[in-house]
């Protein structure tokens, strides 16, 4: 008896399968990765000590109205000054910080009626209930701009040797610690901890007023 | 007579094919494994502000927010900016719980570093976000990313 045998099945058409699946799952794919500003809150505060007195010269403050102005240090400011604004003040170093030691790397004008040093300054914002939320982030985007060109400066000053092909030393020193995430790189960590700890941010933010 | 075809004068032998169908399954399983699929679809307008100084986030340990106006096809739900977690409006006194609820969904050695994404209208008051803000603080999910496009440093 004849033995039969099964036909073969075509496979020529897997392909066409195959890419129809593909283009299908091309189309639906969106590979998005979301970036944006990091911010801390502070955590809710019940108990009642007094907050400690800050002097004036410490304290830039930024202020947005409900038509989206921006009034800084009591004075009407474009939104383009303002980064050079923070920057001067940050780096003004005119005083000592809480331990008495004078800010040795700072480069600013040292004017007495502006900030005694990074770890004192403090940047305080507030905004208005009907501010819109662009101008909101504009005004954010641009005093972390102000922090990070100044630890970019620092970075460069002390670790440029670290990263001699680097553009931007602190921008590659936290690339280098997201890539190695898995395997922790002490020194690494401890350098961009002093890089941070030289302009530290003390960015708060008011309540706007209910009215 | 030779028993061999003279090979010398043929055309050039056809390419194979038979591993193309291995090569497009090789593409369609990264795509099939790369692909998210939406799971909340956006009820409001949802253009995001621009910033330069931005910075990744990671989405393992994300829950996100949005806010903005009801797009059109929900006209019914006004004009006022609203707030949306995953699949609904939700009212300022139910952000709480739900984050909280959210959090909890998250892999556990990942609750403690817990980033909350808000993706806001650019038109919407910052009275709003604050009032989130707020409430964040209340659930004690202080870690917070307002997300942006990223505008090139001019």
């Amino acid at each position: 008896m004849a033995k039969r045998s099964a036909p073969e099945v075509n496979a020529g058409s897997m392909a066409d399968i195959a890419f129809l699946l593909l283009i299908f799952f091309l189309v639906t794919t969106t590979i998005e990765k979301d970036k944006g500003l990091l911010r801390s809150l502070p955590p809710i505060d019940d108990t009642e000590v007094e907050p400690p007195i800050i002097k004036q010269k410490n304290l830039f403050t930024v202020l947005i109205n409900r038509n989206n102005q921006l009034l800084v240090e009591d004075e009407q400011m474009e939104l383009k000054d303002l980064r050079k604004a923070a920057i001067e003040f940050l780096d003004n170093a005119g005083g000592t910080n809480p331990a008495g030691e004078s800010c040795t790397y700072c480069k600013g004008l040292r004017l007495s009626s502006s900030s005694d040093h990074p770890e004192k300054a403090i940047i305080s914002m507030k905004h208005d209930r009907e501010t819109t939320y662009e101008k909101y982030m504009d005004v954010q985007n641009e005093l972390v701009a102000a922090y990070n060109f100044l630890r970019e400066r620092e970075a460069t000053r002390l670790y440029k040797k670290f990263y001699p092909d680097a553009e931007k030393v602190f921008t590659a020193m936290l690339e280098e610690k997201e890539k190695n995430q898995f395997s922790k790189d002490e020194t690494l960590n401890e350098r961009i901890e002093t890089v941070k700890k030289l302009f530290p941010m003390k960015l708060s933010e008011a309540e706007p007023d209910k009215n | 007579m030779s028993k061999f075809k003279n090979k010398t004068k043929g055309d050039m032998p056809a390419i194979s094919t038979a591993s193309l169908p291995d090569i497009v399954f090789m593409l369609l399983f990264f795509f099939m494994v790369a692909t998210v699929m939406r799971d909340s679809s956006l009820m409001i307008e949802n253009r995001l502000p621009s910033a330069d100084q931005v910075e990744k986030l990671k989405k393992d340990r994300t829950t996100f927010i949005y806010a903005g106006k009801p797009s059109s096809q929900y006209k019914q739900f006004g004009d006022e900016p609203r707030i949306q977690f995953n699949d609904a409006f939700i009212g300022l006194e139910d952000v709480k719980p739900s984050v909280l609820q959210a959090i909890a969904e998250i892999n556990e050695e990942l609750q403690s570093k817990v980033v909350v994404g808000l993706k806001i209208d650019k038109n919407v008051n910052a009275g709003l976000v604050s009032d989130i803000k707020q409430e964040l603080r209340k659930a004690n999910a202080l870690k917070v990313m307002y997300i942006a496009n990223t505008k090139t440093e001019q």
